[in-house]
């Protein structure tokens, strides 16, 4: 138990870095609302940072990495940060509880897709509690605290399965309880400030450096491999999804930038174990997949309104599967199936679609629940009106 | 010439480009206005708290015709952008004197 100097400092920058990546998904979001829901879409990031550092650090933390409970959940003890102190094993046990609570934010905050421009504030509070406490928290544990999925082998370097398929399944299945915006279909809902999406965008771009690196949680050659991948994986995902969205009409900024998310989110569960060939292929591949996700929502007439289950919620289970093809052993210690490991992709296969099972229906159990008791969406008339004056009593345009 | 100004709600405003271009009226000029009826704007309740949303955002449409067109374009805006609910906005006709093309030096007068 000693403690890295050179590790915690650099897990401490990118700690930084993983919380600024919460507000980013607002901005991110905030550019594809309509006017009237930008401020209440950028807020509902920070309020989802602000309720899970408290859930965090009384309940989550230790339902997550305190000690194992037949695979599925930690123990509570380390309830209110009890025994989580300044030392640890290279860097300290407190600054690895902090890394993970911005994990768990950011998943709260891409949720939020699902519900763009007509949930009621109160109610995605409670909600948001009940949903990192009964799903976000089990994933954890089953990935990084000693869970089945961990004993079982299955890879997930960054958050993966995590934090992209738990968020993007479930905010398919929240979509699908709170119902779609009036009008969707009928009305334009064109975003209307696209360069406040791409600013988000920088900033998660630039933060998933942080997320996938410090992912490490040392100052080493791993979290260089997993930066370069990262960098790699984001580029082809903004060339594959603006090249095809080229072929459909004019290449959009808001195609290439969400192709790098989707590379950036595919790479993920994988930045620790491939290298930087496979990155192209992840990255672009994932980019194309996400596209085509997307044209099969709006296809099907789906209001998940701003395509966290196309990008985080596919990307991430296609990550998840990749990362079982495409690992080398000279890197992260494990074979994929081009190397002859089938068995890892059998395993990574077995982990995310229970991953995607339990997110979906959890979440959809929760928000019915919601829906039930205290009901999840806003008035006609405030949806009307916009959530900007209808939840938070400001406005852009009044 | 009749100079035709509808204030209508945002979401209608495809419609009603639509449905007038498809009955040959495509110039037109629009603004995002806001304003209020005899209502006085949306009084949202909130767990009693009156929350009072005073103008509400519209658009305005402006299109100059002919005195014999005035009805169809009335009729065309009026089935486009009418939802049946308080908001739906009004429609006003005026004289034009004058109209002037400023590239073809068209000079109209009435």
């Amino acid at each position: 138990m000693v403690l890295e100097a050179g590790d915690t400092a650099f897990v401490l920058i990118c700690t930084a870095m993983v919380m600024l990546m919460t507000p980013a998904v607002g901005l991110f979001y905030g550019g594809m609302v309509r006017n009237k829901n930008i401020i209440s879409m950028i807020a509902l990031s920070f309020i989802s940072l602000a309720i899970v550092t408290i859930q965090w650090v009384t309940i989550g933390y230790t339902l997550s990495f305190g000690h194992d409970i037949g695979g599925l959940i930690g123990g509570l003890d380390y309830i209110g940060l009890k025994g989580v102190g300044m030392d640890g094993d290279g860097i300290p046990d407190m600054l690895f509880m902090a890394f993970q609570l911005v994990f768990a934010a950011i998943a709260l905050a891409i949720l939020t897709s699902g519900v763009a421009e007509r949930i009621k504030l109160s109610s995605f509070i409670v909600f948001g509690l009940l949903w990192t406490t009964l799903v976000y928290d089990p994933l954890a544990h089953w990935a990084w605290g000693g869970g089945w999925a961990e004993s079982m082998g299955a890879l997930d370097f960054a958050g993966g399965t995590v934090v992209h398929i738990s968020s993007g399944f479930g905010a398919l299945a929240l979509s699908l309880v709170i119902g779609k915006r009036i009008g969707f279909g009928k009305y334009s809902m064109e975003p209307e400030n696209i360069t406040t999406t791409l600013l988000g965008g920088a900033l998660l771009w630039f933060g998933w450096f942080a997320f996938n690196a410090g992912s490490a949680l040392a100052a080493n050659g791993l979290a260089a491999n997993a930066f370069v991948v990262t960098l790699i994986s984001a580029a082809s995902g903004a060339l594959t999804w603006m090249g095809a969205s080229w072929i459909k009409g004019k290449p959009s900024s808001l195609g290439m930038i969400s192709g790098a998310i989707a590379g950036l989110v595919g790479i993920t569960p994988a930045c620790g174990f491939v290298g930087p060939l496979a990155a192209i292929v992840i990255g672009g591949s994932a980019g194309l997949l996400c596209y085509g996700t997307l044209l099969f929502r709006i296809h099907k007439k789906l209001d998940e309104s701003l395509d966290a289950w196309a990008i985080h919620g596919v990307g991430g289970l296609f990550g998840a599967l990749a990362t079982g093809v495409f690992a080398v052993a000279a890197i992260g210690g494990v074979d994929g199936l081009i190397y002859g490991n089938v068995g890892q992709f059998i395993i990574q296969g077995i982990d995310a679609f229970v991953a995607v099972g339990y997110s979906f229906v959890m979440t959809y159990i929760l928000a019915k629940i919601i829906d039930k008791t205290i009901g999840l969406r806003v008035t006609e008339e405030e949806e009307y009106v916009g959530l900007d004056v209808a939840q938070h009593g400001e406005s852009m345009e009044l | 010439m009749k100079k035709i100004t509808a204030i209508i709600r945002p979401e209608k405003l495809e419609a009603v480009k639509e449905n007038l271009a498809e009955k040959g009226f495509n110039a037109m000029t629009i603004f995002n206005v806001k304003g209020r009826g005899e209502q006085k704007g949306i009084c949202l309740q909130f767990r009693g708290k009156r929350n009072v949303i005073d103008m509400i955002p519209k658009i305005q449409i402006d299109i100059v015709v002919k005195n014999d067109e005035v009805e169809t374009v009335i009729q065309t805006i009026q089935r486009s952008a009418r939802t049946g609910k308080i908001g739906d906005g009004k429609i006003f006709v005026s004289p034009v004197e004058i109209v002037v093309g400023i590239r073809t030096e068209e000079y109209i007068e009435e």
